[in-house]
């Protein structure tokens, strides 16, 4: 037979190689059709009795990504649709789709003739359960080989015999770390693991794969011999009772239960190994077939996965621009940005023109390079030839003329307009007319620096978060005459060094600072009202908050807050900044000299390591403090969360961002907003805007101003609208393109 | 209504519960047939009367499974009318047999029950029955689980209990221990463990150490470090308490409950069926209750327990002589005497679990003993006994002289 997702090629001594190489595509995928063609290919192999066994492999530089999320869109679908008819129909047919991939898995190994898998690259997710079903697995030993479980970090988890295959055969503990972090692998580890048999050189892969065979192995996984033992040993006994307590502890600590998938596992895991291997499956079907349900696997799949793939790939750049190649990128103030910005730079293979006002200073925006690539030698993630091949793409000048022939020119000097325009000026006399001139402000807009420019509709902003190096997002700033080569260009360039954009209208604080600054307020309000400080910052966190505000605000500087404070005032008048607010930080930087980390007293304590930072005792006697009890813990989780998506959905109603997408992914990863919600906006269509908004009323009766919700929520409310639909990112002729 | 009358309370010496202890040599069946042979040597009891034999057993498995009191009566030869069974509340196991016990006599079902409990730890070991409490994340997770010692930690966090506090509270309950010893006090309720041939294997507490001192104690490091900080259970306890930053690690092995083994009973009768056997009554069961308790906090069921208590007996603080409460840790009594406001002379005035043991399951029908001797010896009316419970819960009984 002849298949359109494989080949199979039997050689003379009866092994078949089953090759998965789908056609269009340059990652193989589960899909529907992959399945069933997997469905007849298990048929043939057992019915030809030529065939003594397989070797399962990819045609492709990587093996697989995994189920194809868009099936799981399909299968989710399929269900709301029942679900209007018959909701308890829905759930068992939901119920049966959820067990389709484990039923064929399950077939394979249990077909009586013996299945290699031939992982010769990426192996992630279902691609990695079905080697995992195979009787053996055997990696490339390359560095394109990644092994890796890694649906927890989008909501849901192994749903296809992975719980419970991989505890059968590694450590429990280790187990249940790696499917509770998606952690990926390399083929060393996993073999340390025991999850894979062998690892071969590239070319010998096949080969190894079929020796196996050759060999005899033996159809039959260790969990269907008789006497077999789990490897970390039975739940009950010394071992478990030392592991699974804690386990459960940990989890509360690392996810603040906030992500029903990651609780799954272990549930399904305690649970499938007390029961023989079928019942385990069944019990791990049930578990993801209630997880599927979730609206956090629903939101974090959409903004985690679809949405960010799709930025990543370019969904908003402009049509009909041509795609820029950058052979040199020159980059102007090598202070702490301007040196992050290099180095991601080169560090996408970029030659870089590093330019400060004398030559030392520029050089001293290099050595950042190299000490963050040290490091990473030191860590044994780069070797030391990648080190001096990234330092020698850095061209450290104080000369503007070496700028020529740069296709874009960031700027990154000191936050002051008169030194931008100098920077500016005589960036614009080296470059060529075609080339892009951008600017890493945070706090001008870009249309005033635009001013600057003898060609505005090539000035753009490209806005960096801190540390560059570390932080995997970009706003990209469209100013009033910015055109659409600028913003492509801008959008190629990100693409580039593999951070993702989101492209904003210009605006004071962009979209992602105006967020995190409601954060902060919100944090201020609480300390003002009275909250015990470690209360304000355990909300934060177990609202799902990576940094607690005042520990965010004590990074950032108070006395850098004080300045943007009163600069607001002079600004917007005195209504800008809540005066108490002012008045704290006043008290804060003036009275107490306390500045943040930058002088080791902030909100925190900062003693010398390894004593570890701790809450100002202070902070008690600045306000009368209330008691615990008389504090609504949760409702100080809900501020937080809510005050930063009104900002958002404020964001979107001035025109600011424009794509719920972005929103989204840039929330999460600029600055960790709740990543189980599936961002800013879709936690509110999450919750939905009619109940969001009368939430947000009740909060704003209770604590005013900042939780007025903008009138686009409340037009939402009224006709049950969500942000994916009214600001829907597929137009309907996209869809059909 | 029928009333529960005490009748008389016996127990073990406590033996040191790990290999090298006085009572690792004797199966923990016979410790509770020696508590039982003793009640009915002490008062001449003919067993066929007995119409219940109730042991709490907290890890009745091994050879304390199979209901333990139905053996212990075996080897104590009683007769085989009288039956037994097994209950566990945790470390309330020996006074919630005593209060089943007397609910089955106020009830009118049973006229005499022999209640208490038996614990071996050093031959069973403390945790061997397992259990999804603890171990399964459906029930761990909303349970809050922690190990006790993190939460005895996070009292002492929460309630501002300094290590000195807490181990100046231990010094004091191996002197009060000592004390009593010394004054003879025990020696009406401790029955020692003999061997096949009468020769005496323990007769005295062996868990006491009365030359404790703050120095000794400031030189043992905290135990609880390691489950609280590598095993994640402080993050537990701040996420159940987020006004506090972390939790301060104060116990360890000198100011928390010492692992032993032991038995006790108590011989319960309504008073038709104590004066047919011709056995004068010692004192009444007044009231008893459960409740359960924050389960992170775990160990603070004594104070609920004692509120709602007092307010189903109409009876105040004041009414109380004396307040018997397990020193499973220090802060545990330092909490129950901070938020009753109770004199320190009128609670655990003979030393208790840090000096002398805590056999899981017997230590209710232990302290109960305890307590009435002393409400007898001072010529006192009331006692509370009380005790902390595993997973957040709370037992107590009201005892009356009579």
């Amino acid at each position: 037979m002849t298949y359109t997702n494989f080949t199979l090629d039997t050689d003379a001594e009866g092994i078949a190689l089953l090759t998965w190489d789908m056609p269009d595509r340059s990652m193989n995928v589960f899909t529907e059709s992959v399945m069933e063609e997997l469905d007849a290919i298990l048929a043939e192999v057992v019915a030809n009795d030529a065939i003594k066994g397989v070797v399962l492999t990819s045609g492709k530089k990587d093996f697989s990504g995994g189920a194809d999320l868009n099936m799981l869109k399909r299968m989710m679908a399929q269900f709301e649709a029942e679900k209007t008819r018959d909701p308890g129909n829905a759930t068992k047919l939901l119920f049966e789709n959820a067990g389709l991939m484990t039923g064929l898995f399950r077939r394979i190994e249990t077909c009586g003739k013996p299945w290699v898998a031939a992982i010769n690259g990426t192996c992630m997710g279902g691609a990695f359960e079905i080697s995992l079903a195979c009787h053996g697995r055997v990696a490339a030993d390359s560095e394109r080989v990644k092994l890796a479980l890694p649906e927890v970090k989008v909501g849901i988890f192994p749903g296809a015999g992975g719980t419970q295959r991989v505890p059968r055969l590694a450590d429990t503990q280790a187990a249940l770390q790696m499917l509770t972090t998606g952690q990926t692998l390399t083929p060393q580890k996993a073999k340390g693991m025991n999850l894979i048999h062998a690892i071969a050189a590239p070319d010998q892969l096949i080969e190894t794969a079929k020796k196996m065979i050759r060999d005899g192995l033996k159809p039959v996984q260790p969990w269907d011999e008789k006497g077999f033992k789990i490897p970390g040993g039975p739940v009950y006994s010394a071992a478990g009772a030392n592991l699974w307590p804690p386990a459960a502890a940990i989890l509360r600590r690392e996810t603040n239960l906030n992500y029903p998938g990651a609780a799954a596992i272990l549930k399904c895991v305690y649970e499938g190994l007390l029961v023989p291997f079928d019942t385990a499956l069944k019990i791990e079907q049930r578990y993801f077939t209630q997880i599927l349900q979730t609206t956090e696997a629903a939101m974090m799949v959409r903004s985690l996965f679809v949405s960010l793939q799709e930025l990543n790939k370019g969904a908003r750049r402009p049509a009909g621009v041509p795609e820029t190649k950058f052979s040199k990128i020159g980059v102007i103030g090598a202070g702490f940005m301007g040196a992050g910005i290099a180095y991601v730079t080169a560090k996408a293979g970029i030659p870089v023109v590093l330019v400060d006002r004398d030559q030392e200073s520029a050089q001293k925006g290099k050595a950042h390079s190299d000490t963050l690539m040290a490091e990473q030698v030191k860590k044994g993630r780069a070797k030391p030839e990648d080190k001096e091949k990234l330092l020698a793409l850095i061209t450290p000048t104080a000369d503007y003329a070496a700028l020529e022939g740069c296709e874009l020119v960031i700027e990154a000097v000191f936050e002051d307009s008169t030194v931008k325009k100098a920077a500016t000026q005589a960036a614009e006399a080296a470059i060529g007319d075609t080339a892009i001139f951008a600017s890493n402000t945070s706090t001008i807009p870009i249309s005033a620096l635009a001013g600057n420019s003898v060609r505005p509709d090539s000035f753009v902003g490209i806005h960096f978060f801190s540390p560059v190096d570390k932080m995997m997002l970009v706003e990209v700033i469209r100013g009033e005459k910015t055109g659409e080569k600028a913003i492509a260009t801008a959008l190629d360039y990100v693409r580039a060094i593999k951070k993702t954009p989101v492209l904003v209208n210009d605006t004071r604080g962009f979209f992602v600072n105006r967020c995190v600054l409601k954060y902060i307020a919100e944090a201020y309000r609480m300390l003002i009202e009275g909250v015990p400080a470690p209360m304000i910052e355990n909300a934060a966190k177990f609202a799902g908050m990576p940094v607690g505000p005042l520990a965010l605000a004590d990074e950032v500087a108070l006395d850098l807050a004080q300045k943007i404070m009163r600069q607001t005032v002079r600004d917007l008048g005195e209504g800008a900044v809540e005066a108490d607010q002012l008045k704290l930080v006043d008290e804060m930087v003036d009275r107490f000299d306390r500045k943040g980390r930058k002088n080791a007293k902030g909100f925190y304590d900062y003693p010398a390591k390894p004593a570890k930072k701790a809450l100002w005792p202070g902070l008690k006697d600045l306000y009368p403090q209330k008691a615990p009890e008389a504090v609504d813990f949760d409702e100080l989780k809900k501020r937080f969360l809510f005050v930063i998506a009104i900002e958002a959905a404020r964001v979107m109603e001035e025109g600011i961002v424009t794509d719920p997408r972005e929103a989204d992914v840039g929330s999460i990863l600029a600055f960790g907003f709740a990543p189980y919600t599936g961002g800013v906006l879709s936690m509110i269509d999450g919750m939905g805007a009619a109940k969001f908004v009368a939430e947000a009323d009740a909060l704003k009766a209770k604590h005013g101003a900042p939780f007025e919700v903008p009138q686009l929520l409340r037009d939402m409310a009224k006709s049950n609208d969500t942000f994916y639909a009214r600001f829907n990112p597929y137009p309907p002729e996209k869809e059909a393109a | 209504m029928t009333e529960a009358y005490v009748y008389d309370a016996v127990r073990t010496p406590r033996g040191r519960g790990k290999k090298d202890g006085a009572l690792h040599e004797v199966p923990a069946v016979r410790l509770g047939a020696g508590v039982l042979s003793a009640l009915r040597d002490r008062n001449g009891l003919d067993t066929a009367q007995v119409d219940d034999i109730i042991f709490g057993c907290v890890d009745p498995v091994g050879e304390a499974g199979s209901v333990i009191p139905r053996s212990a009566a075996f080897e104590a030869g009683y007769d085989f009318r009288a039956p037994g069974m097994q209950i566990s509340r945790f470390c309330a196991s020996g006074l919630d047999a005593i209060n089943l016990g007397a609910a089955k006599i106020v009830a009118g079902s049973d006229d005499i029950v022999i209640a208490g409990g038996v614990e071996s730890m050093s031959r069973v070991g403390m945790g061997m029955s397992g259990g999804a409490w603890y171990m399964d994340p459906s029930v761990s997770l909303p349970g809050w689980f922690m190990p006790q010692g993190v939460s005895a930690d996070l009292i002492a966090t929460k309630y501002g209990f300094s290590r000195d506090d807490v181990d100046a509270y231990a010094v004091e309950s191996q002197k009060r221990a000592a004390a009593a010893w010394d004054d003879g006090r025990f020696k009406n309720s401790v029955v020692p463990v003999k061997d096949v041939n009468g020769l005496t294997i323990l007769d005295r507490d062996e868990h006491m150490r009365p030359t404790t001192d703050m120095q000794s104690l400031a030189s043992l490091n905290p135990s609880f470090v390691i489950p609280g900080e590598m095993g994640g259970f402080d993050a537990v306890a701040v996420q159940r308490y987020p006004e506090l930053e972390g939790i301060n690690h104060v116990h360890h092995a000198g100011n928390s409950s010492g692992i032993v083994d032991g038995a006790a009973a108590v011989l319960l009768g309504s008073k038709e069926a104590g004066a047919g056997l011709g056995l004068k009554p010692r004192a009444r069961i007044k009231a008893f209750a459960n409740i359960g308790s924050e389960p992170a906090m775990m160990l603070t069921g004594p104070v609920d327990v004692t509120e709602k208590l007092l307010k189903r007996s109409g009876l105040t603080l004041a009414d109380i002589d004396l307040f018997e409460l397990n020193e499973a840790f220090a802060s545990v009594v330092l909490r129950y005497i901070q938020a009753f406001d109770i004199p320190e002379d009128r609670i655990n005035v003979n030393g208790g679990a840090i000096a002398m043991g805590h056999p899981l399951g017997a230590t209710g029908a232990m302290i109960f003993g305890t307590v009435l001797d002393e409400l007898e010896r001072r010529d006192l009316n009331t006692a509370l006994v009380t005790l902390c419970i595993g997973a957040g819960m709370g037992t107590a009984t009201i005892i009356e002289r009579v």
